[in-house]
Formats: structure tokens, sequence, C-alpha cells
């Protein structure tokens, strides 16, 4: 898929290379992610996927190449606008643990000028839509399981009803029971809430269950941009054909 | 509400400071025109002493700097106008203060150098303090040893000077080298030498020919055969504007020259060193005049004007140095390279040796409280720095990058993400520079500030254990304050959420 400036991508890189000393955790990237649509970028740690969800909210900035937001070249002076405009999940969820659920919650609204009503009245309504039991809005993060704290993550992400999420490995902290559930639980919000989502994992059963658009990285670069079936049909090279053999429990059909 | 953090942070020793800032060391509404220093050994005290009583006589109001240290302050304070006049002998005059004065030169040369500086110089008091060395009178007859001379048959005993006579050009370096001396020697402080010497621990000691300790122990002072020591005639030194000034008291001074023998000098020092009477008593005694009242506190006023000294040294040290030292902390961490720098030459400023500290800052403040503080908030510095800097760096990677990802502007980021988190790093910091500021603040009262360390000064001075516990017990105690203190409000700040999380 060529990269295009046209306003349906939320996100672009073109030619995007992220150099750190001599290695190249992205190299020479171009992709574009739909708007309202779930993408997901695949690979083995180290093949850069991280990297290139953060090049996209400029916690990295491309050595050469560039990052499109809105059709637009990402700008340090538009830096904060441009996050706001985006909810980021990471792995540990990256809760603040001096602030209660709801000081989290309200850390950056609150700077933006809400009330403590209004923050409330949205935290009880994402509380409701993620299943957090109201009660533990006023706990601490070391007070929640880890089940509990991704949920908290997500909502800190939806506080302003953001229209892109990224998630990085945001469930893979968990134990496969939790881990199992909430993946049915945040597909569900995905498709109810239709946003622009771009998600990394490192777990192919996981990545086809959210989408079937799949982005298989390795190395910093993309080896192939398809779904389960054109990576099973069509292989783009020998690492596409052993990545998916490494994955023993992959769905015969995407559901 | 975010600067909640901040405020507390600063306001506590502030407050503290503020609450002693109201009995200042020195009230500069009442300072009189004429400030007289003088030594920290008893006979330097005495003569200053005298003088005072005399220009009282006079109807002249001049206070009294006791125990300022040693020569460089107390001619440095003269130099600079902190003083006006102390007591000095010519000895140190022609080899420590001025260059290039032939030996043996008479006051009439010295008068014309000084003059120069504008500094004056009167005759002399009447008595020649100069070194000696001295032995215990018994091991001296035992060795057959009546002359420095014959210490250097002796390559094994043990000698010990005083700090001072360790470094002067007329001290020890040109004695050993003009008698041929095979030992080596230590550097002890004067009083507490008298001491080592009486229980066997040294062998010999610098001695002035007017202490009174020599009859006490019984010494033997050594005949100084190749007439090594020069003449020190006691004298006074005062800045020439005194002139125009306070005519009065120089005639005061000059009064006072060619009545004091040796004899009187050793009678006084023994009164004051080992009966134990207070200086201005002495004084007053030989002057034949009224001690006057107000010199002798009595113990829980004196010990409460030496706590509210020490709390205000602490106290303003310690919260320009938070100011300071926060900021800087936070400018380190957040500029790695430069950040090294500024960690560095707090570092270094921890490796001044702390006196020297203290002497250094006199040039800059005088002498008092001033210099005092300066020293103080510059040792203070490096624990909170390096404490500040230490704790946000320290600071989980992904909490800071969540932040940033929420699209938080990087002050809200520092108030209200990465200062609580450093919390805790950051106040213990600041607790360490508290309770190291509370012991070195004893420094002080070398340089006139005061405190605890003024009994503790006093006590060395006198040899008296219960004057040095004084100023050393409520030093201790204050430092422990200090650290219940700072642990409260350590555990009044953390937030809850933290202290959950040290728990799991």
């Amino acid at each position: 898929m060529p990269a295009s400036k046209d306003s349906d991508a939320a996100f672009a890189l073109v030619r995007a290379t992220r150099a750190f000393d001599t290695v190249r955790a992205v190299d020479d990237v171009t992709l574009s992610f739909a708007r309202g649509h779930t993408s997901i970028l695949i690979g083995t740690s180290g093949s850069g996927k991280s990297t290139l969800l953060r090049l996209l909210i400029g916690l990295e900035w491309p050595t050469a190449g560039e990052v499109l937001c809105d059709g637009r070249p990402l700008r340090r002076d538009r830096l904060l606008e441009t996050r706001r405009g985006v909810g980021y999940v990471i792995q540990e969820g990256g809760l603040f643990p001096h602030l209660t659920v709801l000081g989290n919650l309200g850390l950056l609204p609150r700077h933006l000028g809400w009330n403590a009503v209004r923050v409330h009245q949205q935290a009880l309504e994402l509380a409701e839509l993620t299943h957090l039991h109201p009660r533990l809005l006023a706990r601490f993060p070391a007070e929640l399981s880890g089940g509990q704290r991704q949920r908290v993550a997500l909502m800190r992400a939806l506080m302003l009803d953001p229209p892109t999420l990224l998630l990085d490995e945001p469930l893979g902290a968990l134990d496969p029971l939790v881990r199992h559930g909430l993946q049915e639980e945040l597909r569900e919000i995905f498709r109810r809430l239709g946003k622009t989502v771009i998600m990394v994992t490192h777990d192919m059963a996981e990545a086809a269950f959210f989408s079937s658009r799949l982005i298989l990285m390795r190395r910093g670069r993309v080896q192939q941009d398809g779904s389960l079936e054109d990576f099973r049909h069509a292989p783009a090279n020998e690492f596409v054909r052993e990545f998916l053999a490494a994955h023993r429990n992959l769905p015969d059909e995407v559901a | 509400m975010k600067y909640r953090l901040a405020a507390l942070l600063v306001c506590t020793p502030l407050a503290l400071a503020a609450q002693t800032a109201g009995t200042p060391t020195v009230d500069r509404a009442n300072t009189p025109t004429v400030v007289i220093g003088s030594k920290n050994f008893t006979e330097s005290l005495v003569l200053g002493e005298i003088a005072r009583l005399a220009a009282r006589e006079r109807g002249i109001d001049v206070q009294h700097k006791r125990s300022l240290g040693g020569t460089r302050i107390l001619w440095e304070a003269l130099r600079h106008g902190d003083i006006d006049a102390y007591p000095e002998y010519t000895g140190t005059i022609t080899h420590e203060l001025l260059h290039g004065v032939p030996p043996g030169a008479g006051i009439g040369a010295l008068r014309t150098r000084l003059a120069k500086l504008g500094i004056g110089i009167t005759d002399s008091l009447g008595f020649n303090d100069t070194y000696a060395i001295g032995m215990r009178d018994k091991e001296a007859a035992n060795l057959h040893i009546r002359s420095i001379d014959d210490l250097a048959r002796h390559p094994d005993l043990k000698l010990a000077f005083s700090n001072e006579f360790m470094n002067r050009a007329d001290g020890w370096p040109g004695m050993k080298r003009v008698y041929h001396l095979p030992q080596n020697a230590r550097g002890m402080d004067h009083a507490l030498a008298y001491r080592a010497l009486a229980s066997g621990a040294i062998d010999a000691i610098d001695l002035y020919s007017t202490d009174a300790e020599i009859a006490y122990y019984h010494l033997r002072v050594l005949k100084d055969d190749r007439h090594y020591f020069p003449r020190y005639d006691a004298v006074y030194l005062y800045r020439l504007d005194l002139d125009r000034r306070a005519p009065q008291f120089v005639a005061a001074l000059n009064s006072l020259v060619g009545t004091i023998d040796a004899g009187q000098m050793r009678a006084m020092n023994k009164a004051v060193q080992i009966g134990g009477q207070d200086p201005t008593v002495v004084a007053a005694r030989f002057l034949g005049v009224q001690a006057g009242g107000g010199s002798i506190d009595n113990f829980w006023p004196q010990l409460g004007r030496y706590t509210l000294e020490h709390l205000a040294l602490v106290g303003i040290s310690l919260s320009l140095a938070i100011i300071i030292a926060v900021p800087l902390g936070i400018f380190s961490a957040r500029h790695r390279r430069l950040g090294e720098v500024v960690v560095g030459l707090t570092g270094i400023l921890q490796t001044v040796p702390s006196l020297a500290l203290f002497v250094f800052m006199i040039p800059l403040f005088g002498i008092g409280a001033e210099p005092a503080i300066a020293a103080l908030f510059l040792y203070s510095l490096l624990p909170i720095v390096r404490n500040t800097h230490a704790g946000l760096c320290g600071i989980e990677p992904s909490l800071l990058e969540s932040a940033a990802a929420l699209g938080l502007p990087s002050r809200v980021r520092l108030w209200r993400i990465e200062l609580p988190l450093a919390l805790r790093p950051i106040l213990a910091g600041i607790k360490i520079a508290a309770v190291i500021n509370v012991g070195t603040a004893t420094l002080g009262a070398l340089i006139g500030a005061g405190g605890y360390g003024q009994p503790i000064l006093t006590g060395i001075r006198l040899d008296s254990i219960p004057l040095i516990m004084e100023g050393a017990i409520p030093a201790a105690l204050l430092a422990l304050v200090m650290q219940g203190m700072f642990e409260g409000i350590e555990r009044a700040l953390t937030p809850r959420g933290l202290r959950l999380r040290a728990q799991g």
C-alpha cells in the first residue's frame, strides 16, 4: 500500500528511519493508517514495532523521512495538541503511583480546565465501558490487579475521547485468563467507539483476533502488510513463513 | 495546589529562620562605634577586655568580639574594617603579617610600614610574650636537657606544636633548621597540648612565655641559646581612621602602653585559665575599675542565646540552599551533560575543608554570622543537588513517557509527576544537609558567628570538658531534632500511593 497524503489517513510514515547509533530501529518505512480502522504492528522483540508507534506521537523523531498526522508533518510546536488527540496505552499501564485512579484519569482534563464533576462523570461512564467497578476510582494503582490497571490505563487514554488509540502491548503483562477476557472486551470497545486503533503485539493469534490488517516487522523493516489469509497463502518471504509456523494455535478463519 | 509541595519544602526552614532572626547576633541599630577583636586564647581575650574597659572609662562604648580564631582571621577582619583593633605581638607582625621587614626591626619601623596599610600600632604594653619550648621538668632533668640544642641528642622525643607554630616562618620549620633537630612534629591545639604533655603522650610543646600553665604543670622552659625566637612585644593594632572617628579610643589604647609586665600578665592568665575567673573581672581588677554588669549570663538564658544563634545559622543557610539547590538539581537532571558539571562543581565545594571554607568567606562577608551562613550554604548544596538529580533521574522511564504522551506540558509534568515521585530522595538530601549543617555550624564561632561553637571554643581554651559539653550536647540534640523533623515532613508529604508501593 503506497503512502498517501489523502485525508483518510490518520497517521502516515514516509520513508521514515529512526537510527540509534548504528542500529536502525525503524528502517525506511512507508505506511499509512486509515481513519476508523484497527491496524496491528506485529513482530519479535527488537523488530522496531514499538519505536514505530512512538514515532507517531513524537516520543521519538525520525532521523530520516517524515511522519504525517492528518496529512501534515508532525511538528514539535504542535506536539501537545497532537498527543491530546491520541490515547496511548503501554504494557504496564504507566499509571502514576502517587495518584488515585481518579487522579490519574483527571490529570490532563483538570489541566485543560475541566471541573471535578465533569471529570467524575466521564470517569463513571468509562468505568461502565471498561467494566471497572466505580468503587475502584478512589484506589491507588498499587491496590489494583494487573487487569484492573490496564482498564484504568485505557480509561485514561479515552478521557478526552480522542480519535486515535495507540496501544503498545496493552495485554502483554497479564496472565492468560485475564488476557483472554480483556481481548474480547477490547475488541468490543474498539468496534463500538469506531476509533483509529494502532496496536503493537508479538502474538499472532492476538493480532489476527483484533484486525484483518497485520503489519509484520523485522529489524526495522516491514516484511508483509496484509491479512492473516494473505500471510498464509502468499507469504512475502521465508521469515513470514517461519513466523507463522512458530505460532501453533492460529485460528482457521478470521473471526 | 501544585505549589503546596514547594511551599512546604521552602517554608519550613524559612519559618525556623524567621523566628530566630528576631534576635540577630549583632543588632545593627545599636552597633557601637568601635569594635575590638581578640584571638582564641586567654591572653588575647584578657588584653581585649582591658582595652574595652579602659575605653569605657573614657566614655566610649566598645564592642568586644571575643575568640575570633587565629592571626589570619583577625588581620583580615582589621584590614576590612570588621573590627577596629586587636592585641597583637611584634614578632607576629614582622614574620607573618608584613613581608620584607628585617628581623629585629623596632616598633618604629613597623609603624611606618603599617601606616601604608592604614593600620596603627601602639608601643609595647610592657611584656615580651615570645615563643618558647617546654618539657615536663622531671623528664628534662632525667635527660639533662636545658636548652633547645639538647633536644637534638634525643631523636625519639615526641614533639607537638600548635598549628600556627607548625606553619609560621618563625615557628617549627625555622627552628628545626637552625637547631638541626631530627624529630618530626605534629600539629595540635595549644590548650590540648598542655594536657597531652602533662599526661606524657608527648614530650615537648611550644608555649608562650607568659602562659599560666608553665608553673601549674611544672614545666621547664628550654633556653633559646641561638636567639632563634624573635621578640614578641605585646601591642595593640588599630585602624588609623580611628584617629578621626574615635580619638578617645586611641588615647585609651596608648594609655595602656608600658603598664603590664610579664609577671602581671602571667598572673592574669593564671586567674582565668586555671582559676576559672571571668576575663572581664580579671581585666577590671587590673585596671582598678568595676567589671560592670551584663557580661555574665545565667546558664539557661545563655543556652537560649546560643540556640537562637545556631538556629539562625542553620535555618537561613539551609533555606537558601534549598531555594538554590533544588532548581539546580532539576536543571542537572534535564541537561545531562551540563548537569554532570553542576554536580561535579558542588562536589568540589564539599572537598574544601570546612574551616578553610569559613575563612575564605571573610574577605567577601567580613566576620560574624554572614560568612558562616555563606559557608554553610555552600556546604549544603551538594547533598540536595545530588539527591534531587538522582531522584529525578531514578524515575521509571515508562512513567515519564506516559506523562509526555498524555500531552501535559513539561512544567506540569515537573510539578505534578516528577517532583512528587522524586520527593523522598530530595527530602533525604535536605535532611542530610541539615544534619551536617548543625555540626559544621559550630565552627562558626571561630569567625564570630556565635552558636553552640562558642562554649565549645571556650571549653577548649579553658580545658573544660563540661563547657565543651555545653555546646556539644545541644548541637547533637539539635541534629537529632532536625532529623526527626524532616522524617516527619517526609511522612506527611509522601503520597499514600507511594507508601503502598514501598510496602508491596
